[in-house]
């Protein structure tokens, strides 16, 4: 108990602080996970939009595919990832293995599923009324499109909530594909959150990694105020 | 939230050149070496001298050697003579020096349930698998399990001890557990088992502060822990930046950084937590080309 305490206590202290080994960690999370984000919601939401609206023979296995890739373990992205990006791999001469770019297209393959399958969800629940009232208004197809996306934006948003939410408390990829690397510049170093966590932990380091899992959720928190506060806008 | 980026990664670096400017050099070493923290001193002193930047990606000696198998480092540094020796032949690494050496220490409780204080370490080791066999839940013995440097050296015990590993060690009971880890987790995993395992020295003496664990068996020609650092052959990955790995490997093997390596950990823990090898090659049983000699 005293040591968690303690530990607490540290935590606190380094947060206060700035101590700036913890906040370049947290810094990087932030980056890399909003990153992958914003790539998986670029490709997730035309991709499911396609789909949902798209008739063509396999849908229902394809988007029975995609949901069962919800559960796509994060270390299985990360071996998968690995071996693309090492230097013997197919794409080796990009020289990506033990960069944070790594991590963002690790991060980013592991959310798209559940990007997609959501955003799929969400325009498939827009009321069957407003579809046709919008197509007997002669609404263009970008029209039609544009008003059935604002219409679902709130289960939109929820999938982008959900999205950056795994991103950010993924381990398995980030260890693999980054390497857990702290270097002296911060382009360079691949050590996240969740990495640093499991590094301090496993070196007896527990105020280090009481501070930086509260940061984590702070910023878990933060995100998805940011979030409600724009769905109810 | 882009205001908290900002300040963030200001307040979190120091002034530094952009990466561009600056060569970089991937290392992949083992825990048994990153965790004692003595590269994270010696890096800074490299990266001013030669404009670089460090790189370190810290695994088990079996995954170091595999990255470096891949061409995914430049730079390697492990402490199993016998895979180095393969990998060398292999033609994977070449420039191989040796920095450092120190010893293995048979750690566990303090209470010492196998009774093997001050035994040789094969002596030890059989008592330990003897107890834990019978059924002694008191006497648990903690392996890396890792395919590290440590898990060879173990493994070399074992054999000298004349057991088969692998039918007659590993899986033989409930006595014997595999972390599967690095060395700090590993300690930490005995520490709370109230286990034995076997350590490198200075990662035991690295974390002594957090462990209720001692050394019983300290004293044995086949604890010797030699670190080498070798260059991954730019003939069979001719992008690896071979420049700055060998700027690297001398610099380890320069005066001014064994003598930084001879001291280093002195005034935390009273004892120096590595040997440099410059003077010590004959005892450690390398040539002496291979500690002196600046690499070409």
């Amino acid at each position: 108990m005293y040591e968690i305490i303690e530990g607490f206590t540290e935590a606190i202290r380094l947060i206060i602080t700035l101590d700036p080994d913890v906040m370049a960690i947290a810094a990087r999370s932030i980056v890399v996970s909003f990153t992958a984000t914003v790539l998986a919601t670029l490709i997730a939401v035309p991709l499911g939009a396609a789909i949902n609206f798209g008739t063509f023979p396999g849908k229902k296995s394809l988007i029975g595919l995609i949901q069962t890739l919800y559960a796509l373990p994060t270390v299985v992205v990360g071996l998968l990832i690995f071996l693309l990006i090492s230097r013997v791999g197919p794409f080796g001469s990009l020289r990506l293995l033990f960069t944070p770019t790594a991590m963002i297209i690790a991060q980013t393959v592991l959310i798209l599923p559940i990007m997609i399958g959501l955003t799929i969800s969400a325009l498939s629940g827009v009321d069957q009324v407003l579809r046709d009232t919008l197509h007997s208004l002669g609404a263009t197809r970008l029209q039609f499109l544009a008003n059935i996306m604002k219409e679902a934006r709130f289960a939109i948003l929820a999938a982008v909530a959900i999205g950056f939410g795994r991103a950010i408390s993924e381990v398995g990829a980030a260890i693999l594909v980054g390497g857990n690397i702290m270097a002296s510049s911060f382009m360079s170093s691949t050590r996240v959150l969740t990495t640093a966590i499991s590094l301090e932990t496993s070196m007896g380091n527990i105020p280090q990694s009481i501070a930086l899992g509260i940061i984590l959720l702070i910023i878990a928190l933060g995100v998805n105020l940011a979030i409600t506060t724009v769905q109810h806008r | 939230m882009v205001a908290l980026l900002l300040i963030c990664g200001c307040t979190g670096t120091t002034t530094d050149p952009t990466p561009a400017d600056k060569q970089q050099l991937r290392i992949a070493t083992t825990t048994s070496l990153y965790d004692t923290k003595l590269l994270d001193h010696l890096t800074p002193l490299f990266e001013e001298k030669y404009n670089a930047e460090v790189l370190i990606v810290s695994a088990g000696t079996g995954k170091a050697l595999e990255y470096g198998q891949r061409g995914d480092v430049d730079v390697m540094m492990v402490h199993d003579r016998a895979r180095e020796d393969t990998f060398l032949a292999d033609g994977y690494g070449i420039n191989r020096r040796v920095f450092a050496y120190n010893y293995f220490v048979l750690i566990g409780p303090e209470s010492d349930p196998a009774g093997v204080a001050n035994m040789t370490p094969e002596t030890a080791f059989t008592a330990i698998r003897e107890k834990g066999t019978a059924g002694d839940a008191n006497v648990i013995f903690v392996s890396r399990g890792d395919a590290s440097g440590t898990h060879s050296k173990e493994q070399a015990i074992w054999k000298a001890a004349g057991f088969n590993y692998s039918t007659e060690v590993k899986g033989s009971g409930d006595w014997y557990q595999e972390a599967g880890t690095g060395m700090g987790a590993t300690l930490e995993m005995a520490n709370e088992k109230e286990a034995y395992t076997l350590s490198d020295i200075g990662t035991y003496l690295a974390y002594k502060g957090n462990l209720d664990l001692v050394t019983v068996v300290d004293e044995g020609d086949i604890l010797l822990n030699v670190y080498s650092a070798m260059q991954i052959n730019p003939e069979k990955y001719p992008d690896i930046n071979s420049t700055v790995a060998k700027d690297w490997v001398n610099f380890m093997i320069s005066d001014d950084v064994q003598k930084e390596i001879a001291s280093f950990g002195v005034d935390q823990y009273g004892q120096p937590l590595f040997y440099a090898a410059e003077n010590d090659w004959e005892k450690i049983g390398v040539t002496q080309a291979e500690v002196t000699d600046p690499v070409l």
